[in-house]
């Protein structure tokens, strides 16, 4: 216990007090304690700065259009998988679909920007088709889809796991009775698996609903180009830049607690929506 | 009892089928892809892509990756760092798993909620930065291995492993005399492999494949991690002027540049994908584990 508990005080409730730098002046001679208050002048700094706007959107939507279309794929892969009947074959498919789960995102980027390279194989094909090679990776426009697409065929597979196991649970005779009264397949997906699996949905969309300002740094921070960054520059990103690359410690941190602060309410707001919707049965 | 589907249903199950196919396909070509050409001869690979004439095949890239100090390093470190982390994790999420799955242990709600509502706020990026400046862990490998160590999905995962231990193993050796203690190390340790082995593995492989916390709190070249040195390579698209040793020509490095990627990819990504199908199972374990609260 106590090696946990203490590690966890250090590398977690500590930096939770060194938050307040946020509302100081920070200076390495005068420590945290004693730098001097300045209020939320760190925080107005940020709202009024030019790329608030931008930034913000970027990270909502990024994250908004991520859940839209990385949520319903599990399911529907879960759903498919289901019906595989021959259970050598369903595990073999499942094995191949679950191991892109294990490439780093490192290389994931690096294979991102090597098949969308303006002579990658993505583009001869491109070629053969409009005789225009697209520049992926250099144009604004394409950054949400490359993150979102290559995310999908990340995750998607692993992520399913989940619901596979929960369908597993579905009593067979349920799905003999509604053929008997002569619901086809789909009718019986609809009627039987999907009601089967919605708790686990709602944990799982709570969960990741509440991550939607938290999306991960890494990723879109490694598909940053100098090109890019009108639709690429996340809160995430920016704080790192400001902070780190900067070291401007004080700005640095108001805008993490910032984004912290809003995935709080989120996580509080969904929860609070999810129980309503679902007959009472939220996370808390 | 099964019931003979409808060819409604033959039809649908059909198209699932297919349907199905063509996404592993979808996952399975690139990955196809960069291991093809990771093994093509580099001038051809640069000028054709991908051939099947077996002439064009070759070892180059892997012997440029091979002869290459900061790769080797950086697979060495790796090795290093996700091994370790994964001792300390285990040891450090059991230790705080096991009491928290004792109903009779005191501070049980205080040290969950504690540990939980870390999982929700955080002081974020630059307090924690400044916490593992001021204590000096500044490039030195315990800024990678001890922050991260505390995972509090670890400790649930734990906790509910242990919860599922028959409460009366211990309370009979309890009747015997012995200790918390005791029953910790003697009879709940022995039966608790398959968590420590599942936990093991989930940090060995969260390790092995990050590159963050090297990025931000090593400055040390020697120390980097693989992905570090990957990220270089992949997306910085600095091949290292010792990747050439003695050929340093820009025409050199541009004809290489492309079969080092290739091989580099291969070459890092490559243990872990060979041990996962051997322990898919345990792997899966932790998914459905966790997901119990």
């Amino acid at each position: 216990m106590a090696p946990a508990f203490i590690l966890t005080v250090i590398f977690k409730y500590i930096p939770m007090y060194g938050v307040i730098i946020a509302f100081k002046d920070f200076s390495y001679s005068k420590g945290i304690w004693g730098s001097d208050w300045v209020g939320f002048k760190y925080f107005e700094k940020f709202l009024n700065a030019p790329n608030f706007e931008a930034i913000f959107m970027n990270t909502l939507k990024l994250s908004l259009y991520g859940l839209a279309f990385g949520f319903p794929v599990p399911i529907i892969l879960a759903l498919m998988l289901n019906q595989l009947r021959r259970q050598g074959v369903k595990k073999n498919v499942q094995l191949m679909l679950y191991a892109p789960n294990f490439i780093s995102v490192v290389v994931i980027v690096g294979m991102v920007f090597i098949f969308l390279s303006p002579t990658g194989p993505i583009n001869k094909l491109i070629l053969l088709f409009t005789g225009h090679p697209v520049n992926f990776m250099s144009d604004p426009g394409y950054f949400r889809t490359v993150y979102i697409v290559s995310g999908i065929w990340q995750a998607a597979g692993w992520s399913s796991i989940i619901y596979v196991a929960a369908l597993a649970g579905v009593d067979p005779e349920l799905h003999n009775a509604a053929t008997i009264d002569g619901a086809n397949l789909l009718q019986r997906i609809r009627s039987i698996d999907l009601p089967t699996i919605k708790p686990v949905m709602a944990i799982v969309f709570i969960l990741s609903a509440g991550g939607i300002m938290a999306i991960g740094f890494e990723k879109a921070f490694l598909m940053q180009t100098a090109l890019n960054l009108p639709t690429s520059e996340i809160l995430p990103t920016y704080v790192y830049k400001v902070g780190l690359k900067s070291g401007d410690y004080s700005y640095s941190a108001a805008i993490g607690l910032f984004n912290s602060i809003i995935n709080v309410i989120l996580l509080i707001l969904v929860n609070f929506v999810v129980k309503k919707l679902n007959e009472g049965e939220g996370l808390y | 009892m099964n019931i003979k589907p409808t060819a409604m249903d033959r039809f649908i199950l059909a198209v699932n089928r297919l349907l199905l196919a063509c996404i592993v396909l979808v996952v399975l070509v690139p990955l196809i892809y960069v291991a093809v050409a990771s093994f093509m001869e580099p001038t051809a690979l640069l000028n054709k892509g991908i051939s099947f004439h077996l002439k064009d095949y070759s070892v180059e890239g892997y012997k440029l990756i091979l002869s290459n100090k900061a790769m080797v390093r950086g697979f060495l470190n790796a090795l290093f760092y996700s091994g370790a982390f994964a001792l300390i994790t285990v040891a450090v999420s059991v230790c705080a798993g096991f009491p928290l799955s004792i109903d009779s242990f005191a501070g049980r709600k205080f040290f969950m909620t504690a540990f939980v509502f870390t999982m929700f706020f955080g002081g974020g990026l630059i307090p924690t930065f400044l916490v593992i400046k001021q204590l000096g862990m500044l490039d030195t490998v315990w800024a990678i291995l001890i922050p991260g160590a505390v995972n509090v999905w670890n400790i649930i995962l734990a906790r509910t492993f242990f919860k599922g231990i028959p409460r009366e193993l211990s309370e009979a050796a309890k009747v015997d005399g012995a200790s918390e203690l005791t029953i910790f190390l003697n009879i709940v340790l022995p039966l608790s492999k398959p968590i420590m082995f599942v936990l093991a593995l989930y940090a060995f492989v969260g390790q092995w494949n990050s590159f963050f916390d090297a990025m931000i709190y090593l400055e040390n070249t020697k120390l980097y991690p693989l992905q570090l040195v990957l990220r270089s390579i992949l997306i910085q698209n600095q091949v290292s002027p010792e990747m050439l040793t003695d050929r340093a020509q820009a025409a050199e490095l541009k004809r290489l540049s492309e079969i080092i990627k290739y091989a580099s990819i291969v070459i890092s990504s490559l243990p872990l994908l060979i041990m996962y199908p051997f322990f898919q199972k345990y792997f899966e374990k932790g998914v459905m584990v966790g997901s119990l609260k």
